[in-house]
């Protein structure tokens, strides 16, 4: 009788450690494939890969760096587009609303994390493109042309609209990530603020804000991780160019959209192994962010290990 | 409550798996945008006179019908850049080359408020890829086309963002007229591109040149006509200004040297009043040895029926059919498939 | 003095009231785009949504009509697939989590599934592409079906172990006092008192995969005709999307806009019965 039991424990116990292990078997998988179908770059070009601006099917001479370089402009642009909007939605959804309209408003935000990323692509292109090109991107020219940043012709494709876009996509993690970061800061905190004489904007910029700011950082972190491999609303606006440019206005490159147009046409062991080694830079750039996002979260919202 | 959720996908999951209990071969090709929409409308209708075969055909560029059939992954590719003999060593096995039909690389723009037909010379075109000649009312551009209003606005350049036969074609064009060209760019399925937008696919190509006012680029002439955008007459290396159509793209292939016995040709810059001379042939990448028994007589049945009926849709589709000559000494090919 | 002080103050009211302000004006804006993106989709897409795009076939650019009939059963077929292999998989490994799992190992689960979690979808892809596409000379509906259980499983994993955590200790320990072993414990116990949460993550993890387009890009593939098979390149609804939106033709934007609201109303709708219906209350995964 009692080794029955103890049958059945060790059983489900290890079934479900075998479906645990199958997790971890599974990413070193992962990590070994793009590192073994890399192996053909990786030799050719060391580290220079790296630092190489060209990418040249046709000479087999290929480099990282347009990708790198148009990945984290557009990301760290839709940032600057999604950090402020979101940070005031949370401040607003956290402190200011009355309870109920809180928890629809998040609600509906968390909804608009769930939109498809190609539906994003869609609207861009019919949309966002348009509004860019016709009237954003002069009007900016107007203003702005004089810094290299604001100069070139303006296409309505880009950088600029693929930022734009990521920002967008962006907004949901930065504010529900935030909002809960503010509503983890003691009430003590605002009520002695208010007790003091404060108005309801400096009790939370000067006294719950500060508390809440590593969960926020950790928010920011977690939208930039996300924004970092975003592949379909990008590679549809982006301009699929292969090059380094200063203006925002300019056709440019993320590591994702190459990688999406481009596989399944490489010929060559070199040219598809420069991909692979592109998704192996993408890969470790998103483990190094979002490690530090989940750092910065665990150590201030009400929840523990909360996955992000 | 699990069992009950787990019972309801099992059913639902059986429900779904069962569905394609369709009873037909399916025969897997990938490759180039070009010929696309023949290809496609082919595939439709021999499936709708051979319910039993089906060809599924996905235009993911030269460049990826090449690279897909080196890996196996598909039954046969298509490209409109014959394979190097590099590309052929580096096949498992070796492909034969099948000429389909032949078509035109047209430069089709989007210039609000000409409707004008335009010409442009050699010059004029590597001038605007190479990024020298940088708006319309450049000096080279009006020379052809007097009594047009260009306007005093920058040529947006569209190309290819993928591997493409089509871009081949183009720029192994540009090699031969423009000796910067071939120095600085050369000519390949995918190239270094000094200036311009890429786009995926003919498709993507068409779709940018559309929604891109003061745009130019270079597509398969159907995609021009599709969308009833303009395209130019091009000046061939005979001096004249020829209107790409299937009948110049038949005198630039009658005027063009001899076809090899393994079909592989260009045809670009063709000799002769009438040829267009961004013309080329496209090939099906069919391998030497189908191991398979029924896909070889699927795809060699195939072939054979677009050698014969096939061909006349291609007219119809801005398409030539291939030169009779030329479509006998493929017909002896389809024999060499083992 | 008191005329330095209410000016201050008066400054400081007004300085209130224009943050508030625009921190209201920073949640209308970032909410009224889910209704932006409905708005545009339902505008441009509703007139397209008729019979025809639910039973007939895509036809060769060029001729107008035709529908996405494949890509619909597509994706159900690719998705269906993914949610047998991922499911169970990411159940049982939340279950050893949160029930047997040691200090080491189990944090060593927890941080891979993070990581599985956060790599981008496009590297699964290539993921799958080598391990399934290559071996199998085949791009097929299987291949894409990993890579998107791959996506699923850590997010079942994690949301399994979340809620079967917040079980209370007492139903445990009541379960154990009579006699259960462990594992009847869970069965009958926990499981089921945790089968709320527990369910919407499931829902909502299959409905974000089901949304997901770059991981079948090169494994799926796509395909003109109904696919014959899990390890046939089979159309998918996202994938379509894609093609039809980037392409020149009017009638395949058209088409696009209608599979995009198609696509959206099922995500949002198995959200919201997810997130409101099933959940009540319980706190949810991101």
């Amino acid at each position: 009788m009692s080794k029955r039991r103890f049958g059945g424990d060790e059983v489900a116990h290890i079934i479900t450690f075998l479906f645990a292990a199958l997790i971890i078997a599974v990413t070193i998988g992962l990590v070994w494939q793009l590192w073994l179908h890399s192996a053909a770059a990786r030799q050719k070009f060391g580290f220079s890969f790296l630092a190489s601006k060209l990418w040249n099917p046709v000479t087999d001479e290929f480099g990282a760096v347009p990708f790198i370089y148009g990945t984290i402009i557009t990301s760290f642009l839709a940032l600057l587009i999604s950090v402020p909007l979101g940070v005031g939605a949370a401040i607003y959804l956290s402190e200011l609303a009355p309870t109920k309209v809180s928890n629809i408003l998040t609600f509906l935000i968390e909804l608009l994390a769930a939109v498809p990323s190609v539906i994003f692509g869609l609207l861009a292109i019919f949309t966002l493109i348009p509004l860019m090109r016709d009237y954003i991107e002069p009007f900016l020219k107007n203003v702005l042309g004089f810094l290299p940043l604001f100069s070139g012709r303006a296409y309505g494709i880009g950088y600029l609209t693929a930022a734009a876009i990521l920002g967008v996509m962006t907004f949901p993690f930065i504010i529900s990530v935030s909002r809960e970061a503010l509503m983890a800061v003691p009430r003590e905190q605002r009520e002695a603020a208010l007790a003091l004489g404060a108005t309801r904007w400096e009790s939370t910029f000067d006294a719950v804000l500060p508390f809440a700011r590593l969960g926020i950082i950790g928010s920011v972190f977690l939208a930039l991780a996300r924004a970092l491999g975003e592949t379909m609303a990008v590679t549809m606006v982006i301009g699929n160019d292969p090059s380094v440019h200063a203006s925002l206005f300019a056709p440019g490159y993320t590591i994702a959209a190459v990688i999406a147009n481009e596989f399944s046409e490489a010929t060559g062991d070199v040219y598809l192994a420069s991909l692979v080694e592109l998704g192996l830079v993408l890969f470790a750039l998103t483990i190094v962010i979002n490690g530090l996002a989940q750092m910065m979260i665990v150590l201030t919202t009400r929840k523990g290990s909360r996955k992000g | 409550m699990k069992k009950l959720f787990a019972a309801g996908l099992t059913v639902l999951g059986t429900a779904v798996l069962a569905i394609p209990a369709v009873a037909a071969d399916t025969i897997n090709g990938a490759g180039a945008t070009f010929p696309a929409p023949i290809y496609q409308k082919w595939f439709e209708e021999y499936k709708a006179s051979h319910p039993s075969v089906q060809i599924n055909y996905q235009p993911i560029g030269s460049g990826g019908g090449i690279a897909q059939l080196q890996k196996g992954t598909v039954d046969f590719g298509a490209s409109d850049m014959p394979m190097t003999d590099d590309q052929i060593k580096q096949t498992p096995v070796k492909p034969l080359h099948f000429p389909t039909v032949m078509g035109a690389v047209v430069l089709s723009y989007n210039i609000p408020g000409v409707t004008a037909k335009l010409k442009f010379s050699p010059e004029a075109i590597a001038g605007m890829y190479l990024g020298t000649i940088q708006k319309w009312s450049d000096a080279k551009i009006k020379a052809d086309n007097p009594g047009v209003n260009l306007p005093d606005k920058e040529i947006e350049i569209v190309h290819r963002s993928d591997g493409s036969g089509t871009t081949f074609v183009f720029v192994d064009y540009l090699s031969k007229v423009s000796p910067e060209w071939k120095s600085k760019v050369g000519a390949n399925t995918s190239v270094a591109w000094p200036v311009g937008l890429g786009g995926k696919g003919n498709d993507g190509v068409e779709g940018l040149i559309k929604q891109t006012p003061n745009s130019i680029g270079y597509v398969e002439l159907i995609y021009a006509v599709n969308n009833k955008m303009a395209f130019a007459d091009v000046k061939n290396a005979a001096g004249k200004f020829v209107t790409p159509s299937f009948e110049s793209v038949t005198a630039a292939a009658a005027n063009s040297k001899e076809m090899p016995p393994d079909f592989r040709v260009s045809i670009t810059n063709a000799p002769g009043a009438g040829s267009y001379p961004i013309s080329t042939f496209t090939w099906l990448l069919v391998p030497s040895e189908i191991k398979d028994a029924a896909k070889k007589k699927d795809i060699t049945d195939f072939l054979a029926w677009m050698l014969t009926t096939g061909q006349n849709d291609a007219q119809g589709l801005s398409y030539a059919p291939l030169p009779k000559a030329v479509v006998s000494r493929v017909q002896a090919q389809i024999k060499m498939v083992k | 003095m008191s005329k330095g002080t209410s000016f201050r103050n008066r400054r400081r009211h007004a300085v209130n009231n224009v943050m508030l302000t625009v921190c209201g004006l920073c949640a209308l804006l970032t909410v009224s785009t889910l209704f932006v993106v409905l708005g545009f989709l339902v505008y441009n897409g509703i007139s397209s949504v008729n019979i025809d795009f639910f039973t007939r076939l895509p036809l060769a650019p060029g001729q107008e009509g035709g529908g996405m009939a494949n890509a619909i059963v597509g994706s159900a077929m690719i998705v269906v697939v993914a949610t047998v292999i991922g499911l169970p998989v990411g159940f049982f490994a939340g279950i050893y989590l949160a029930e047997f799992g040691g200090k080491t190992f189990a944090f060593l689960v927890r941080y891979t599934a993070d990581l599985l979690n956060g790599i981008p979808s496009i590297v699964i892809g290539i993921f799958a592409w080598t391990v399934i596409v290559v071996p199998m000379h085949h791009f097929s509906a299987l291949a894409g079906s990993v890579a998107l259980s791959l996506m699923l499983i850590p997010i079942v994993a994690r949301n399994t172990e979340q809620f079967l955590l917040e079980v209370p200790v007492a139903m445990r320990e009541g379960s154990l006092a009579l006699g259960a072993t462990k594992w009847r414990t869970i069965a009958s116990v926990i499981v089921p008192a945790a089968r709320k949460g527990i369910m919407t993550g499931m829902i909502l993890g299959v409905a974000r995969i089901s949304g997901e387009t770059a991981p079948l890009l090169f494994t799926a593939l796509n395909n003109q005709f109904w696919s014959t098979g899990v390890s046939e390149p089979t159309a998918s609804l996202p994938v379509m999307i894609f093609t039809h939106a980037v392409a020149p033709y009017d009638d395949w934007h058209r088409q696009a806009w209608a599979a995009g609201l198609v696509l959206l109303t099922l995500v949002l709708v198995a959200n919201i019965l997810a997130r409101t219906v099933i959940s009540r209350g319980a706190s949810l995964p991101r």
